[in-house]
């Protein structure tokens, strides 16, 4: 058996059921515990894809940064438990029909056309040469140079945006 | 040597079971968190095709959507903290303010 393949299953298991551990905890706290362990598995499927830059860009921004932020709001609001109201009978059952069928739709268009089904390069290879990270780095800023700094102008309108949304008026305890 | 399907297969699956959290909780922050495991999903098959056809464009725009979903976050967690300070609760079966 291949290692690659291997691996690769291992991670697959671990991702689908961190994301079906977080769908079904009752406690907000484990559900983002269980996001930050499904980030980090994908993390590792990105380095398995040859994408080194890309897998510590995932730990650092969505596992380090942006569920940290889920945490401190979780904690904020004091959301772990929320009491159980009233459900509308029909939801649940209509929501996982909704969804079989949407993996029904994938899966049929996934495996009905054999043309993608092209091997992947060598990981190894794609790590070590090239400089994954220096080519992306040249791209970015030479190719895609305005977009980065769209990008940057939206970093900083949120940044404002939250201020200004969080903030209490004058006047106000 | 994994051939580009099997990638896609996860990247489905975690996007339905984005979806599905979507539709079933009812606390914002954890569909918030679904729609992140989306995002994740997409991200996750820009990468397979990127790796597929030997290209890098891919993991450009990878790196382009993680900035805006890190954007994204920073301001809708801001909409809650501010919904939670005015209503005194985050379920959004109450939030009907709009319905007319």
């Amino acid at each position: 058996m291949d290692f690659t393949l291997i691996l690769f299953i291992v991670l697959a298991v671990v991702a689908v059921l961190t994301a079906i551990g977080m769908l079904v905890s009752r406690s907000a706290v484990y559900a983002a515990l269980f996001l930050v362990l499904n980030f980090a598995t994908v993390a590792v499927l990105y380095l398995l894809l040859g994408a080194p830059f890309i897998a510590m860009a995932q730990v650092t921004v969505y596992a380090g940064a942006i569920m940290v932020l889920f945490l401190f709001v979780i904690m904020l609001l004091g959301a772990e438990k929320l009491p159980k109201g009233q459900v509308l009978p029909w939801q649940r059952p209509l929501a996982i029909a909704l969804t079989v069928v949407l993996l029904a739709e994938a899966g049929f268009l996934l495996f009905q056309r054999l043309s993608i089904t092209t091997a992947l390069s060598n990981p190894e290879a794609a790590l070590n040469t090239e400089g994954a990270v220096q080519a992306i780095g040249t791209m970015l800023f030479s190719q895609y140079l305005l977009p980065f700094e769209v990008t940057s102008v939206l970093l900083l309108v949120a940044m404002i945006g939250a201020i200004v949304l969080t903030k209490k008026e004058k006047g106000e305890t | 040597m994994l051939p580009l399907t099997y990638y896609l297969v996860i990247s489905a699956i975690l996007f339905a079971l984005g979806v599905l959290g979507v539709l079933i909780r009812r606390n914002p922050l954890i569909i918030f968190m679904s729609v992140e495991l989306m995002l994740n999903a997409a991200n996750l098959a820009f990468v397979a095709f990127s790796r597929a056809f030997n290209v890098l464009n891919g993991q450009i725009f990878v790196f382009f959507v993680m900035t805006v979903a890190a954007a994204e976050v920073a301001v809708g967690l801001a909409l809650i903290v501010v919904i939670f300070r005015t209503k005194h609760s985050i379920d959004v079966d109450l939030m009907n303010s709009l319905k007319g």
